[in-house]
């Protein structure tokens, strides 16, 4: 009995240390693995209306996302994995598979961002220029890149933390995207 | 001396508080300005984790600051500022999370983990020594007290030890 009990923290370590690294593959496989789930899936997109980012005429409110399936991408000029996942997004555009809406997050200058995008390429349809964490505190973001996916009906169904590769994409994103599609 | 090295040791345990809130932050109204304080010193930095958005230096908390202070200008009562947050980023950014069934784990687990480990003191306790006087060591075995032959034999050899 007493030997027993000297097993017990070993037992406690291998179920631990397995459960870690189950967790490290999922995540090193792709899968997203969400840190903190938001609390906004499932639910409908705060309100919220942004003006344009400099070089565009329109900006971007949350009634532009109704009747489509759709992306928001958080990004900025700033943010180094943001510039990881933008040749992919800018992939997605060009095979026109769903339609991009991004808010342009933080920028310390006017110009920042559409620099950037004039740089690296512009894969957004409609840009919200979002200075002040005003959209990104409404949408619960914790850092960029974040991306969502929302319905024709303006709910949230899913919520990227961290760049969208093309593992996530056609695991988890492309497929859900085709399922909200069906009529 | 030594008074100036036990002051210089005891400042250095003081735990700094340091507010993060800017001037250009801080509302005229001094009443507004305590609430917006006492909303801030309770709600989580999402970025930093362990500091309130008054106590980070962090862009969003200072973003997040200025929104609790537009909210409570606006005419938002403390608790629906919170609300407002809550709503958004979940209990997370509650520094101060509240008790139920998805935090059950988080309020009780400590409980439960001290619970066994009295348990298991307590039957340390108990095994040492039984009823009936005999004593069990760590093999698990138990062992009689010595007979007065043995202890006859024990003192005899304890002696020729001595000598």
């Amino acid at each position: 009995m007493k030997r027993f009990l000297y097993v017990i923290p070993l037992l406690v370590l291998v179920v631990v240390g397995g459960f870690s690294i189950l967790q490290l593959k999922q995540v090193g496989g792709g899968k997203a693995v969400n840190v903190l789930p938001s609390v906004l899936i499932n639910r409908e997109i705060p309100p919220f209306d942004l003006a344009p980012i400099q070089g565009r005429d329109r900006g971007f409110s949350s009634q532009d996302l109704l009747g489509q399936v759709t992306i928001v991408n958080l990004f900025g000029s700033w943010c180094v994995a943001c510039l990881a996942e933008h040749p992919f997004l800018m992939r997605i555009k060009e095979q026109n598979l769903v339609p991009i809406y991004g808010i342009d997050w933080r920028e310390k200058t006017r110009d920042a961002g559409p620099k950037w995008l004039a740089k690296y390429g512009d894969p957004y349809t409609l840009i919200g220029d979002d200075p002040k964490s005003k959209a990104a505190i409404a949408f619960g973001v914790t850092g960029a890149p974040e991306s969502f996916i929302v319905d024709q009906k303006g709910v949230i169904r899913y919520k990227q933390i961290g760049p969208i590769t093309p593992e996530v994409w056609e695991s988890t994103l492309w497929p859900l995207i085709q399922e909200l599609r069906k009529p | 001396m030594i008074r100036k090295l036990v002051l210089a040791l005891t400042l250095m345990t003081v735990p700094l508080s340091v507010q993060a809130v800017e001037p250009n932050e801080v509302l005229r109204d001094p009443g507004l300005e305590m609430r917006a304080r006492e909303v801030g010193k309770e709600l989580r930095c999402v970025v930093c984790q362990n500091q309130s958005i008054d106590d980070s230096n962090s862009e969003l908390a200072g973003d997040m600051r200025v929104l609790v202070r537009e909210r409570i200008t606006a005419g938002d009562s403390n608790q629906q500022v919170i609300d407002y947050m809550v709503d958004r980023y979940g209990d997370y950014v509650l520094l101060d999370p509240p008790f139920k069934a998805q935090t059950l784990v988080l309020w009780g687990g400590p409980g439960v983990i001290a619970a066994f480990g009295l348990l298991w003191v307590v039957m340390l306790f108990r095994r040492r020594t039984k009823a009936d006087g005999t004593q069990e060591v760590v093999s698990g075995a138990k062992v009689d007290p010595l007979s007065d032959k043995e202890r006859r034999r024990l003192n005899k050899l304890l002696k020729e030890d001595n000598a």
